[in-house]
């Protein structure tokens, strides 16, 4: 099968994502983001990084997806109520969007590495080399980013109660 | 797995940057081109995704565990971003009935 298996899920991850940008139905739009972030943990797979397949498994396609889903049902979107912008604004939306494409691709041409990716150790993305490197040198970020956590729940439960109140 | 990662060693880590920066551009896209917030959120998710496959990518090209142990942190990040955002959505939605951006034009000035 040789490297075919990369140019497929690339591909489809490629059209996942159009889709999730031009689909008319939000709640489509998140279920097609759900298939981009499945095919990301394919990729990942592929790369053998399995400690990030499986975080990205369950952080983004269990926890975040289904945040998005919850607010989209909770605020009765999911009918096509988007007011839509003038094609013209879309049209010049995506012209400028192209041309960040050529620009990233075209600067990046000229710093390209074609040597294969060749993984030299095969145990570099499992649980037990990351792990020795989150609790040595990365430790304290380690710590903080609990912090950053603890904090976003706490704002998430603030910004969402306060407005009851003033409402109640 | 192994033998799985033995048939991808030929992909040139020129693949990995144009397919990333191709899945950055339908991001920037979207945050550009659709006016639901929800939907201008996912885009962002979208950026931040293709960021971790191209870290995931060089932290193999370079033999090196930080690249990884950095997706990892992007990946808390990107899961407190996603609570604290959808809170002040759904609080945007309760003051304005909307999820339209373009009502929220005010806060340009």
């Amino acid at each position: 099968m040789g490297t075919s298996v990369f140019y497929f899920v690339a591909t489809l991850s490629v059209i996942c994502a159009l889709m999730v940008v031009f689909a008319k139905n939000p709640i489509h739009s998140v279920l097609y983001l759900i298939l981009t972030f499945f095919t990301f943990t394919v990729h990942y797979v592929l790369l053998n990084a399995q400690f990030l397949a499986v975080v990205n498994f369950i952080v983004y396609m269990g926890a975040i997806m289904v945040l998005f889903l919850f607010v989209l049902m909770l605020l009765n979107l999911n009918k096509e109520s988007e007011p839509n912008k003038s094609v013209f604004l879309k049209i010049i939306g995506v012209i400028a969007g192209g041309c960040l494409a050529v620009t990233l691709i075209g600067s990046l041409k000229s710093v390209a590495i074609t040597s294969p990716l060749v993984l030299k150790n095969p145990s570099l993305g499992l649980v037990e080399s990351l792990g020795k490197e989150l609790f040595g040198p990365f430790m304290l970020p380690f710590e903080l980013s609990s912090l950053l956590l603890l904090s976003a729940m706490v704002g998430a439960v603030l910004l969402t109660k306060r407005e009851e109140k003033t409402n109640g | 797995m192994g033998s799985l990662f033995e048939n991808m060693q030929a992909v040139p880590l020129n693949h990995y940057i144009w397919f990333c920066a191709l899945i950055f551009t339908i991001g920037v896209i979207g945050v550009l081109v659709r006016r639901n917030a929800i939907i201008i959120f996912m885009s962002v998710e979208l950026m931040l995704n293709a960021v971790n496959l191209l870290l995931a990518a060089f932290s193999v090209h370079h033999n090196d565990p930080s690249g990884q142990v950095f997706v990892f942190f992007i990946m808390a990040l990107a899961a407190a971003e996603v609570a604290v955002g959808l809170s002040i959505i759904v609080m945007v939605y309760r003051n304005t009935q909307s999820v339209d951006i373009n009502v929220l034009n005010r806060l340009k000035w």
